[in-house]
């Protein structure tokens, strides 16, 4: 939200034909009244919505409206100023701990080690999570077509590459809530069309995307988050 | 792999692929030596002043790593990683302290030996001092992992660092130069308060050690 605005809107609509979905659940993100300043500057301020397990919310908006500030709010990376924030039934952010590992952030830098290669940093990313991922890293690198340069140093890589990199890294533990900002971002169409199945929401998966190409992120998603 | 042994692994294998830290720090050591050799102009030393010297230099050359030890963390999303994940972030903790000390060994099994050959006539004294060493290690990564979080997060690293450090580090200079004096004495090692000397830096290396655990948590928080 832009300095000096003063109400955020949220607003949910349907999207023609239903997607496939499992039951309906208790909603995944419900936010109500939510604030975050920086210092004496307001980030966002007066957010609130409420989005249902298994949908997708687009976040738009202008540079500097709080699109990235949310996202990382809702990953339980920032505490929220005011308001009043759950996340897949953790209230944020008392109950941060319990949301670890049930989400998966892509931010806008990548998260990952420059030094290492993308298989290391897949390795590294699900010893942190527990769990035993060297096949799933394989299938990963296949799907986005970089097994060719898993054993690359990431700092050689392109930017596009490690791009589609950070989403592997981002899905590798199958999270509840993906928190995607700007996942197209260097990537050319071939590469979008690869992340996407990747990325994609379904009954165990609630997903916000915040991008800045307004057509194609609503026509995916089931409700819309304008922030100013 | 536990998240602890990936981290360090993670980190020794950044260092053996791009040797930003160690070969900086034996550089350091082995430079500052000789600088010392001639400003001291003297051919042996012993007692105090060797003490001196040694610990004087490990501690100087330690804080170029210290200062580098979350800069990964920072700038390639490594807080974000660990803060993501479901495990207690003290883990991180342990990792960057155990990286350290390893840094350090590898530091002294250098340093040391050229130490030696600059400076001493006997190296009797160089395997009980190793002990001590290794306990200094210990406390200077514990308290050195804490600091450099704290340094880290700020855009004043390199100054925050050793300012807020080498106060913290006094105990822990006090006790292993106390300790070397002993051990490089003229006339051969004196063992009379060797225990002394470990017990002050197992107390030292057991308080950071807590402190860093029972901290650490609150350091990554926004």
């Amino acid at each position: 939200m832009s300095r000096g605005a003063e109400q955020t809107a949220a607003v949910s609509r349907p999207l023609g034909e239903p997607r496939p979905r499992g039951t309906p659940r208790g909603p995944a993100i419900e936010l109500a009244d939510l604030r975050r300043d920086f210092g004496d500057l307001p980030a966002l301020s007066g957010v609130s919505l409420r989005l249902a397990a298994g949908q997708s919310l687009a976040v738009l908006g202008p540079n500097g409206s709080g699109k990235s500030t949310l996202l990382r709010i809702l990953a339980g990376l920032l505490r929220p100023s005011g308001g009043a924030v759950s996340v897949l039934g953790c209230s944020l952010p008392k109950q941060t701990y319990r949301l670890r590992g049930r989400v998966g952030y892509l931010g806008h830098e990548p998260l990952l080690y420059r030094d290492l290669t993308p298989r290391e940093n897949l390795a590294l990313v699900a010893a942190l999570h527990g769990i035993e991922a060297e096949r799933r890293i394989d299938e990963l690198l296949e799907a986005v077509r970089m097994s060719h340069r898993a054993d690359d140093r990431v700092a050689e890589l392109s930017a596009g590459m490690r791009q589609r990199i950070d989403i592997c890294r981002a899905v590798l533990h199958q999270p509840e809530l993906l928190l995607l900002d700007e996942p197209d971002a260097h990537l050319d169409a071939d590469a979008r069309r690869l992340i996407e199945p990747l990325i994609a929401t379904g009954p165990s998966r609630t997903r916000v995307v915040v991008s800045h190409d307004r057509e194609a992120a609503t026509a995916a998603a089931d409700a819309v988050l304008e922030l100013r | 792999m536990t998240a602890y042994a990936a981290l360090l692994r993670k980190d020794l294998r950044v260092e053996l692929r791009t040797l930003r830290s160690l070969p900086a720090m034996a550089l350091f050591a082995v430079t500052t030596f000789v600088i010392f050799r001639f400003g001291l102009d003297r051919e042996s030393l012993e007692g105090e002043l060797a003490a001196g010297v040694l610990v004087a230099t490990l501690l100087f050359a330690a804080l170029l790593a210290i200062n580098r030890l979350f800069v990964a963390e920072r700038e390639e999303g490594g807080f974000e990683l660990v803060r993501l994940a479901p495990i207690d972030r003290t883990v991180l903790f342990a990792a960057k302290a155990s990286a350290l000390v390893i840094y350090l060994l590898a530091l002294e099994l250098v340093a040391v030996p050229i130490f030696a050959l600059f400076f001493l006539d006997s190296a009797e004294g160089l395997i009980p001092l190793a002990l001590i060493l290794l306990l200094a290690n210990v406390g200077l990564a514990a308290t050195g992992t804490v600091i450099s979080t704290i340094a880290t997060m700020s855009s004043a690293r390199d100054l925050l660092a050793p300012l807020i450090l080498l106060p913290l580090l006094v105990p822990l200079v006090i006790a292993t130069a106390g300790a070397g004096e002993h051990l490089l004495a003229a006339d051969g090692p004196d063992y009379g308060r060797f225990g002394t000397w470990l017990a002050l830096l197992g107390l030292y290396d057991s308080i950071f050690l807590l402190v860093g655990y029972a901290t650490f948590d609150f350091l990554l928080e926004d």
